[in-house]
């Protein structure tokens, strides 16, 4: 590897490429005094990049000298690879979180899965918002009914969660419960319901977002705030649009911009073992000489969440479609 | 990290601690539901004095959040914004806002005079005197932008002087005729436009107070997208009959302000009635009220709404307009 490809500041780069170290096999036998002599750097920054310097020197070098043979115990060695078969196993032991509708739960394959981003989209005023904050309840819904007991995250970009409705939303869902709970354990002693609606939104945290910035920043801090808050179980973002739609000139940033994000979610919900469920708008979509309507934020954007779901109106119902996803056929 | 001129570490940190800083802090949606009861009145809703919408609405027009109202000319949205106007410029143990109130009318069809009826027919006991009226109509302000330049100046200035003045409303009368009064089309008229739409949204976000929008309505054309790629897929083998529209109107300004306002009111005329219909709402199931224009404004005809079931919600009706017309006039003779 080259002394271009490490990262240090580009002063030190430059210092040592004049120095005459242009390899890092150069900088393998000279030691920190030395090197801080040649530099003229403190020798403090001096060992700072010979630690550097190693760190990546040793793991190019062993992924030279790996032989057939070794290939099982090197899968080991990509720290974070593992291989398939213990994928299954953690796969198979997924929690899934409810949409308490069954037949989106069918279609799902048990409701939203855990470690995934999934994405809803559709026209204004089909209910999106309110899956967002169902999903944001349901996630409560503690172990002993079959729900994972967690916290919830929502992110609010447009303005459109309304409490009151969260609280409505809160007080149907202890009544299911109590009704399941009455239909099952009939024999065995009343077991109340603990839960009060004011639990259920405390619970929840809400985050109010004004700018695109304050949007990836609290991405950016959503990593800290998660290892504090471990009972967080599912990331609600509604929606994800709204703030990269306006004032954006230069495409090509905001390409790079939300594919950071999404890539930075999606290592939260596989670090965290949480669901992440971004909502997104339409627009229309010029194709085959027709307007159509097409979830926004163009076609780089699609390729990065891991499903995909839109909600659209047939006749006079409402009807959800499997756009993509790993696992399950289109419905 | 090239700019900075410091290691990858170190960009990651400090990274990591603007990202903190520049993050919202968390509410709990409960402390967030305690907060709006305590602090604001009736918990952050208007009443519009209709009950049978405010009991839909969840106590009435919500705060910090744009409200729309939709419909054909002529149908009732500027009587409706100046009952809006007058309520709100009322002192509160009569409903209203006890504050100012700032109206934006692009088309010059703010009535004084019409505003100083609604007030003494509905409020006889304030109306009557005379500097009561006069200090509930000089709460109300009254712009008249000509162009959108002008529009975007007077709103960064609104934006300054929100707090001071006590301003509890904003209306904007139409925001359709601003915005197609400008030349350019297409994609630049969006980008202005959603500048707009962001600048009132974060305006009414920071000072929780209601905002209410009209906005025109535009026939339907063959271009309006409705469908999604996969649906024209699944019917493959019969021919599909279009969609059979029984209404050519659609809403003014295009899905990306459809997207951005929260609770959306179409108002219609159906079979010579008319409606006022709560299309989207986070808070409120799809009703239709019918009602009626009256010399104190508007008044619902029943409390009770009509469910209306699935799109048909958003559709927006102008049949037997001309009956309307005729019976309001003998109405208010």
């Amino acid at each position: 590897m080259e002394i271009w490809r490490l990262p240090i500041s580009a002063s030190q780069r430059g210092k040592l490429i004049s120095a005459g170290y242009t390899s890092l096999s150069s900088l393998s036998s000279i030691s920190s005094s030395d090197l801080a002599r040649e530099l003229n750097v403190s020798e403090s920054e001096a060992m700072n990049i010979l630690k550097v310097a190693s760190h990546s020197r040793g793991s190019e070098t062993s992924n030279a000298s790996c032989s057939i043979v070794e290939v099982l115990d090197t899968f080991q060695w990509w720290a974070g690879a593992q291989s398939a078969w213990d994928m299954l196993h953690d796969e198979e032991s997924l929690m899934h979180i409810t949409t308490s509708s069954a037949d989106l739960d069918n279609i799902l394959g048990g409701g939203i899965h855990c470690k995934e981003v999934t994405e809803i989209g559709g026209v204004p005023g089909i209910g999106k918002t309110q899956l967002g904050i169902q999903i944001a309840v349901n996630v409560q819904i503690p172990n002993d009914f079959g729900g994972l007991g967690g916290n919830s995250i929502y992110i609010d970009t447009e303005g459109s969660f309304m409490v009151e409705r969260a609280f409505q939303i809160a007080e149907a869902c202890i009544e299911d419960m109590s009704e399941y709970n009455r239909f099952l354990r009939k024999d065995f002693q009343e077991c109340k319901i603990k839960m009060q609606p004011q639990d259920i939104l405390e619970n929840i945290f809400y985050f109010r977002i004004c700018s695109y910035t304050e949007q990836i920043a609290l991405i950016n801090y959503l990593d800290k705030f998660l290892s504090e808050h471990k009972d967080v179980k599912v990331i609600v973002v509604d929606s994800v649009t709204f703030h990269f739609r306006q004032d954006f000139d230069d495409m090509a940033l905001r390409t790079r911009v939300l594919s950071g994000m999404a890539l930075k979610l999606m290592n939260l919900a596989k670090r965290f073992s949480l669901a992440v469920v971004l909502l997104n708008q339409v627009t229309t979509k010029h194709t085959e000489a027709s307007f159509q309507l097409a979830l926004a934020l163009g076609d780089s954007w699609s390729h990065t969440c891991t499903n995909r779901i839109v909600l659209y109106w047939n006749g006079n119902e409402r009807y959800a479609y499997i756009d993509k996803s790993p696992s399950l056929r289109s419905a | 990290m090239e700019l900075l001129d410091v290691g990858l570490t170190e960009v990651r940190s400090a990274l990591l601690q603007i990202s903190e800083i520049v993050a919202p802090p968390y509410q709990t949606a409960l402390s967030l539901m305690e907060q709006r009861f305590q602090n604001e009145h009736l918990g952050g809703h208007f009443p519009t004095g209709l009950k049978g919408l405010d009991a839909a609405l969840c106590g009435g027009i919500p705060f910090g959040v744009l409200t729309e109202l939709v419909g054909p000319a002529g149908i009732g949205k500027t009587q409706f914004c100046l009952k809006l106007s007058l309520l709100a410029s009322l002192p509160t143990n009569y409903g209203g806002l006890d504050g100012r109130v700032i109206y934006i009318d692009v088309e010059s069809k703010f009535s004084s005079r019409r505003l100083l009826e609604i007030g003494l027919r509905s409020f006889p006991e304030i109306f009557q005197m005379k500097e009561m009226a006069q200090e509930m109509a000089g709460r109300i302000l009254v712009l008249r932008p000509t162009s959108l330049a002008e529009f975007t100046q007077s709103l960064e200035q609104i934006k300054v002087s929100l707090l001071q003045n006590q301003v509890k409303m904003l209306v904007i009368d139409s925001m359709a005729a601003l915005v197609s009064g400008e030349h350019e089309q297409g994609a630049r008229r969006q980008q202005t436009l959603s500048w707009h739409i962001s600048f009132i949204k974060s305006l009414a976000e920071f000072s929780r107070i209601p905002v209410v929008v009209t906005n025109q309505v535009r026939s339907r054309n063959h271009d309006d997208a409705s469908r999604y790629c996969f649906q024209v897929q699944s019917r493959d083998g019969a021919i599909e009959t279009p969609m059979q529209y029984d209404s050519h109107l659609v809403a003014a300004l295009g899905i990306q302000w459809a997207h951005a306002v929260t609770t959306r009111l179409v108002l219609e005329a159906k079979s010579g009635e008319r409606f006022i219909k709560v299309a989207k709402s986070p808070i409120s199931p799809p009703l239709a009220f019918p009602f009626h224009i009256t010399s104190s404004g508007i008044s619902l005809l029943s409390d009770d709404g009509k469910e209306v079931m699935g799109p048909e919600i958003n559709a927006i009706h102008y049949q037997g307009h001309n009956e309307i017309i005729n019976f309001g006039m003998e109405g208010l003779h």
